[in-house]
């Protein structure tokens, strides 16, 4: 059976190229700390928060091969619950943050039990299904603010001493939370639980023949990937001070699978980078109203037609390095 | 009149009514994407945007003084081209990759269509009246009975069962199976498969069309009146299992007289009732009610 991810040929042919990952994250880095003396710093947070988001969606399309179609579910009901225990029980944001992320990690929990018990095609629609019911429950239930969402939640004090409602300190943490997140998937997709993961990818029945439990090994990724996503729901939250039925919708499912598709399936900087072009394309075409939903269409037929290694795959193809 | 269980009647049967139309409604989709997917190896994310195209090219006829009757026909066939010609240029491309990529390439058609559709006309809806004929109904006694209801109920199930006997009766359908359990040993036999493929496409698509057509008078033509419907019947599709066509009308038809069923006795749940019954066939059967495990 054919790929979903297509793996760049990663011979390495001059002595940089084994240091590609270091190099490109210290890029990163200076990229994160330079950026905000030229770039709205809300806009970079939105961008930082789907960052997360596409590379937890990445852990479960790029490294196990399964396309969920319904991550709006983990991203929405974290920002809910975040946006609810701030506003609400008055959490501290570190709380919070743990609330909408713990929320998520249950939701994962259940809904991966469900969808792993079909693969490919149905995977896909089973998980856009069970987001599109809980969407539903979000319109409905009383606690969500049905098409108001819960507004005006205070950021607080992180630990009792950050004042998150200063700009830069907010922006600050989110850098923290996107690079740990950022380690921490990178350290799964390079520990020996990764590689079962790849190998489940590249051949179900053989991992199983090998003796692995391949779907206790999926739902643990998904239930990861879930959690993920809840932090980034969780810290989109705080970042915009609102939870509202858009981060549930199934086009902010649709719109994570862009990211990481254009960024590059499967490569570890691909879902950021893609994350970053996407909230900046919808940032300064926002004038434009539903070009914006055509163009991203356009992206989605161009990438799967020309480009299936998204951006950053291109440029490690053609830098025989890894990225 | 009697009550049932404290409902009156009128209400049950009015709202039952109104899940056999849903019911039609996804028996025609869900037949189309069983269709499409049983030959193709492509799950159509685009399936709701152009039972869209369907209602809206209905629409556009209208301006041109071509009615309800003849549309009903040139509707699913216009759209069966722009089907033919997606399949031409891009589907095809696809068959050699994984299936999922199909299902993305499909999402960002849907996306183009409804956006571009949304640019020109808004997202609210469009008025298309009912043919003179159908108007009017029947008082059966216990309710009263429109039409143009009873007449999409009726279209839905000849159609329906009309290609369920031309795949599973007859030479062409007999044709078509052997392509999909084997395509290479039938093109041996000097049989055109990727003509077959293609017009198996423009076929589902246009079934997606006529049920677009056929809801124009029902509902109002609206840009986004297939984005939200197709989720529901990929739900469908996953109770039912995709390897039946005759799965796929009767879970179709079934589902949506359930849905109407939860609209008097629970309608809070009626908008998630489907995708409970989801949950619950996956735990159960998880090849779904007329799947055959993988």
């Amino acid at each position: 059976m054919a790929q979903i991810t297509e793996q760049a040929d990663i011979r390495p042919r001059h002595g940089l190229a084994q240091w590609s990952e270091q190099i490109a994250f210290a890029v990163l880095i200076v990229f994160l700390i330079i950026a905000p003396s030229f770039i709205y710093p809300v806009l970079l947070m939105k961008a930082l928060c789907f960052a997360i988001f596409a590379c937890a969606f990445n852990l479960l399309i790029g490294y196990v091969g399964l396309l969920s179609f319904g991550h709006a579910l983990f991203f929405g009901w974290s920002s809910y619950v975040c946006a609810f225990a701030a506003k609400r029980w008055g959490f501290p944001p570190e709380l919070a943050i743990l609330a909408g992320t713990g929320a998520a990690a249950v939701l994962g929990l259940v809904a991966g039990a469900i969808a792993i018990r079909r693969q490919g095609i149905y995977f896909a629609m089973i998980t856009l299904a069970l987001a599109q019911m809980m969407y539903f429950f979000a319109l409905q239930a009383p606690f969500t603010g049905g098409e108001d969402g819960i507004q005006a939640v205070p950021r607080g004090y992180l630990f009792g001493l950050f004042n998150l409602a200063d700009q830069m300190t907010m922006y600050a943490f989110v850098v923290v939370v996107f690079l740990a997140c950022f380690l921490l998937i990178y350290r799964i997709i390079n520990s020996p639980f990764g590689e079962v993961l790849k190998a489940i990818r590249e051949n179900e029945p053989r991992a199983i023949s090998l003796g692995y439990k391949t779907d206790r090994y999926k739902l643990v990724a998904f239930v990861l990937s879930a959690t993920l996503a809840g932090v980034a729901g969780s810290t989109k939250a705080l970042v915009f001070q609102l939870a509202s039925l858009t981060d549930v919708h199934w086009t902010m499912s649709g719109e994570v699978v862009l990211m990481t598709l254009l960024g590059g399936l499967g490569t570890v900087f691909g879902p950021a980078v893609g994350a970053f072009i996407i909230v900046a394309m919808q940032s300064y075409l926002a004038g434009f109203g539903q070009w914006v939903t055509v163009i991203q269409g356009g992206i989605f037929v161009v990438c799967v037609l020309l480009f299936r290694r998204g951006i950053v795959g291109v440029i490690a193809q053609a830098l025989r390095i890894k990225l | 009149m009697f009550d049932f269980l404290g409902i009156p009647p009128q209400a049950l049967f009015g709202q039952l009514l109104l899940g056999l139309i849903n019911g039609s409604f996804y028996a025609l989709l869900s037949l189309g994407l069983a269709v499409i997917f049983g030959m193709l190896n492509i799950i159509n994310f685009a399936h709701g945007a152009q039972y869209m195209m369907g209602a809206f090219v209905a629409f556009f006829l209208l301006q041109f003084g071509i009615g309800y009757w003849p549309a009903l026909i040139i509707a699913p066939v216009i759209v069966g081209i722009t089907g033919i010609i997606i399949e031409r240029l891009f589907l095809q491309r696809l068959y050699q990759l994984d299936h999922l990529y199909g299902l993305l390439l499909t999402f960002g058609l849907a996306l183009i269509i409804q956006g571009l559709f949304r640019h020109q006309y808004g997202s609210s809806g469009l008025p298309y009246a009912m043919p003179a004929q159908l108007t009017g109904g029947h008082n059966l006694g216990f309710m009263f009975l429109p039409n143009y209801r009873a007449w999409v109920v009726v279209l839905s199930v000849v159609v329906c069962f009309g290609t369920w006997f031309v795949i599973e009766k007859t030479r062409l359908g007999a044709n078509l199976r052997a392509a999909t359990e084997n395509p290479t040993l039938v093109r041996a036999f000097g049989i055109n498969v990727p003509r077959m493929i293609t017009l198996t496409y423009g076929f589902g698509v246009g079934l997606a069309a006529l049920a677009g057509v056929m809801a124009a008078p029902i509902y109002s033509v609206n840009p986004l009146m297939g984005a939200d419907l197709i989720i529901v019947v990929f739900a469908v599709v996953v109770i039912g299992g995709m390897g039946s066509i005759m799965g796929a009308i009767l879970t179709g038809f079934a589902l949506g007289v359930i849905e109407g069923l939860t609209k008097v006795f629970f309608p809070e749940a009626s908008n998630t009732v489907i995708f409970v019954i989801m949950v619950i066939v996956l735990l159960w059967r998880p090849a779904g009610l007329f799947g055959r495990a993988a």
